[in-house]
């Protein structure tokens, strides 16, 4: 079938100091078209789009749409030529409604009369065509997640996108969400409009799109139709080597090392956890799987030393109590992996030593007296660096300069180089790379073999399954009975994170 | 034209900013001073023969120094963690009340160099106790503490004011609202003869080394650094942030107590309510232009004082008014925040 052409990016470059972001990139979108922009992370996705939309100028190469050339630098201009750019992170009012976010920028000043009653029609007939939900009136900020990201495409649409780019949309779907929003998708190709969305997730490219253009160092290093290729391939193509996940091998847990007894956390009157109960063992690994949302963040304060349970107990390694400080838990030899590396993980402005020491700062090798002994905080710095395969990264590198993938390493590398008995992984591959996550996984195995317990929480079922030797799921506060690894496959669980096990369990 | 973040800001970068926001707020007052009629050339060089021409005036110029000094280190300690503590100037007050106060009572038994210090150790606590009122409540409440601290600026000047008119007001004063002398033992040693230059200066420059080397090579130092950048993550450390807090209240209240304390008696030797002509605001312009650097500070108090010093010998000699100090320095303030942010951002085109 051939297409239309609609948009045109010809030899692309486009470099940040010495960081070359783009090469030489070209790539055709058609019209009714769903293409695919895969790539790990610091590909070179996001540059090249910002580039498309006029956040960024080029240093070379010129984009056109509609078979006129934009004027670099202008995301006026690709408004206005039909482009249309849903960010990764939400650029809405969250204190305004859907209606004022979506008209935001499209009336003009000084008109006396608003042309709210009309907009609010033309966004009832959007939302209706393209099967986006959302009511005109409510706030944003009471919207979900899933939601907002409606709202952000119909900004789009509003002001007549012919052409939408999606950054990672799915990044902070659940799976159910982001089946809906490439189901949208489709039906708007269907009816003309052509869509770019930016991903590093297999599952997804091979699933949604109709092309996908393969991006690798900044450069393009492939460009196939879907239906030709597979993907192992793909993989192949994106990473530039084969990437195996590593596999889970049987072994006998040891004792017990952390178990939690009928824990409730309770805010403004909402049970957040809602009588919990589960034992990780040493040399195991234990699943909470769970859609995102369903009292994940309150565990993981609860297991990180956060916050204390406001009733039952929980027991560490022989000791009760109603929840342990950060720095009993870091002294007692516990390994914790934030959910958010970016917020709680690691401070953006430090260098990267003042980060791989924070927490254990006040051990006799970091500091004395008082004084912090810089000289060994470097050196052990440099040796996560080495061990962990942290790349970019010196000493004094500031951490915010470090990619997901090896920020995540420092963080892992910090808490692993102690040998823990106990780590708390809070999603520990949420927004990683096909090559990380392996790297990620390899690491949480180890460890495991080292006889560590691995309390592991994420919402990707695909990691639960591999890793864990006991899975529970975490439903509205509730966790599920354990279920071991032999009887667990995607369907049971699947049902479990649905809350499907509260029926037939409940007393 | 938009703003892009800068990956790595060189050091070059950061010591040239400074230097550049004063250069345009002085080419930018010149302007002013033109309009007032006077070249702003001829006007400068009065400013800094006013501040440097002789033995007297560099002494008096390094006199306004060091208070300028304390209250610049008592700003930027605090605006490093984030505790916005607008209430220098209240601080200043209370040390210098208690110094005055324990300065006329607390000479006679004592050796000289103990009696003085405990008076600045006394001055210290008083500033940094009136600190930790805003602080709790902060804390505890999450009652903002620039309100708070603004507030207690005029709240203890009031004080001062009933105490200097009441229980401590000098008798021999021929009825004027200042408060009892501090005994002439206990008065700071001169630095210089025959001028008003005492060792407050070598107090206040080993001050800002200290509050360097707590803030760049201790525990305490880093945490508070890491609680300022992120609540989230060091709290996820286990940095307890409220203790974190608490220590940097009482050494930027200790700072501007201390100016206080240094005020009275190496100086004035009672105290007025006059004393201080805004150190406890200045102190602010004055951690803002060493981008809240500890040494920095030593060096931008050096400047704000040869602005003061200097525009009222170039009022006298030119006829400019000498209110063009203030504007130089409230511009240089404001040119300064606008280099700050290119030192994290540059221009795209």
């Amino acid at each position: 079938m051939n297409r239309e052409t609609v948009l045109e990016l010809a030899h692309i470059s486009k470099h940040f100091g010495k960081l070359i972001a783009n090469d030489d990139i070209s790539l055709t979108l058609g019209k009714g078209e769903l293409l695919a922009l895969l790539g790990e992370n610091g590909a070179g996705k996001t540059t090249l789009m910002n580039v498309l939309f006029g956040h960024y100028t080029a240093d070379g190469g010129q984009v056109s749409a509609f078979g006129e050339i934009l004027p670099p630098g202008k995301p006026r201009a690709a408004i206005e030529a039909g482009i249309g750019m849903v960010h990764q992170h939400f650029t809405l009012a969250g204190n305004l409604t859907v209606l004022d976010n979506v008209m935001i920028g499209t009336e003009r000043l000084g008109l006396l009369r608003s042309g709210r009653k009309q907009a609010a029609a033309k966004l009832r007939g959007l939302s209706e065509r393209f099967g986006l939900q959302v009511e005109p009136y409510a706030f944003v900020a009471d919207l979900s997640v899933g939601e907002k990201q409606r709202v952000e495409i119909l900004k789009a649409l509003y002001r007549d996108a012919r052409i939408l780019i999606l950054d990672e949309p799915t990044a902070v779907l659940t799976q159910i969400e982001a089946e809906q929003l490439f189901q949208t998708l489709r039906g708007m190709t269907d009816t003309g409009l052509s869509v770019i969305f930016i991903s590093h997730k297999l599952a997804e490219v091979m699933a949604a799109s109709d092309r996908v253009v393969i991006l690798r160092g900044g450069r393009t290093v492939a460009e196939k139709r879907t239906s030709d290729t597979n993907r192992a391939e793909l993989a192949e193509l994106m990473v530039g080597r084969r990437v195996v996940r590593p596999v889970r091998t049987d072994q006998a847990p040891g004792r017990n090392i952390l178990s939690a007894g009928k824990v409730d956390i309770v805010e403004d009157g909402r049970k957040l956890l809602d009588g919990i109960d589960f034992t990780v063992r040493a040399g195991e690994i234990l699943g909470i799987i769970g859609v995102s949302g369903n009292g994940q963040a309150a565990l993981g304060q609860l297991t990180c030393g956060l916050r204390g349970a406001d009733t039952g107990t929980l027991v560490y390694d022989g000791n009760q109590a109603n929840g342990f400080s950060p720095r009993m838990l870091v002294t007692s030899g516990t390994g914790r992996i934030p959910e958010d590396r970016n917020t709680e993980g690691a401070i953006a402005e430090m260098a990267i030593w003042e980060n791989a020491v924070l927490e254990r700062i006040h051990e006799k090798r970091f500091s004395a007296y008082g004084f912090v002994n810089r000289a060994r905080c470097r050196d052990y710095a440099t040796e996560l660096i080495d061990r962990f395969d942290i790349r970019g990264a010196a000493p004094d590198t500031r951490t915010g300069l470090l990619s997901g993938g090896n920020m995540q390493k420092m963080i892992l590398g910090r808490n692993l180089a102690a040998s823990p008995k106990l780590i708390i992984a809070n999603q520990p591959t949420r927004g990683l790379d096909e090559g990380a996550i392996a790297a990620v996984h390899a690491e949480l195995l180890a460890a495991r073999k080292d006889g560590a317990a691995i309390l592991l929480i994420s919402e990707d079922l695909d990691e639960v399954l591999a890793l864990s030797d006991t899975i529970q799921a975490i439903f509205k506060g509730r966790l599920s009975a354990p279920l071991s690894a032999e009887d667990a496959d995607s369907r049971t669980v699947g049902l479990m994170m649905a809350g499907i096990w509260e029926t037939s369990h409940a007393a | 034209m938009r703003l892009e973040r800068r990956t790595q800001s060189s050091l070059a970068l950061l010591l040239a900013a400074p230097v550049i926001a004063i250069v345009i707020a002085l080419a930018l007052s010149g302007g002013l001073i033109a309009l007032a009629g006077v070249n702003p050339l001829d006007a400068y060089a009065a400013m800094v023969k006013g501040a440097f021409g002789s033995r007297l005036s560099i002494s008096e110029t390094l006199t306004r120094t060091t208070p300028l000094i304390l209250t610049g280190l008592a700003a930027a300690v605090a605006f490093r963690a984030r505790l916005w503590n607008i209430g220098g100037e209240g601080q200043l007050y209370a040390g210098a009340l208690v110094a005055a106060w324990l300065g006329h009572n607390m000479a006679a038994g004592l050796p000289t160099p103990l009696a003085i210090i405990l008076i600045m150790l006394a001055g210290m606590l008083a500033g940094a106790l009136l600190l930790l009122g805003p602080v709790l409540l902060r804390l505890r409440l999450g009652v903002d503490e620039v309100v708070t601290t603004l507030i207690l600026n005029f709240i203890v000047l009031l004080f001062v004011s009933m105490m200097i008119e009441g229980p401590l007001k000098d008798p021999l004063a021929f009825g004027w609202p200042q408060s009892v002398p501090v005994d002439s033992d206990v008065m700071l040693p001169k630095l210089l003869s025959r001028s008003r230059l005492h060792i407050g200066l070598i107090i206040a420059i080993l001050a800002a080394f200290v509050i360097w080397i707590v803030q760049s090579r201790t525990v305490f130092g880093m945490e508070t650094k890491a609680a300022g950048l992120n609540t989230r993550a060091a709290s996820f450390a286990g940095i307890k942030l409220g203790r974190t807090l608490l220590g940097v209240a009482c050494i930027s209240g200790g700072m501007a107590g201390l100016a206080g304390a240094i005020e009275v008696t190496g100086l004035k030797g009672y105290v007025t309510l006059d004393l201080s002509p805004g150190y406890g605001y200045s102190g602010i312009v004055v951690a803002m232009l060493a981008a809240l650097h500890p040494v920095g500070v030593v060096i931008t108090a050096l400047f704000v004082a040869i602005v003061f010093v200097g525009a009222d010998a170039m009022s006298r000699a030119l006829g400019v008014p000498s209110f063009i100090a203030d504007v130089i320095v409230s511009i240089s303030l404001l040119t300064m925040l606008v280099s700050l942010l290119f030192t994290t951002y540059r221009v795209r085109r």
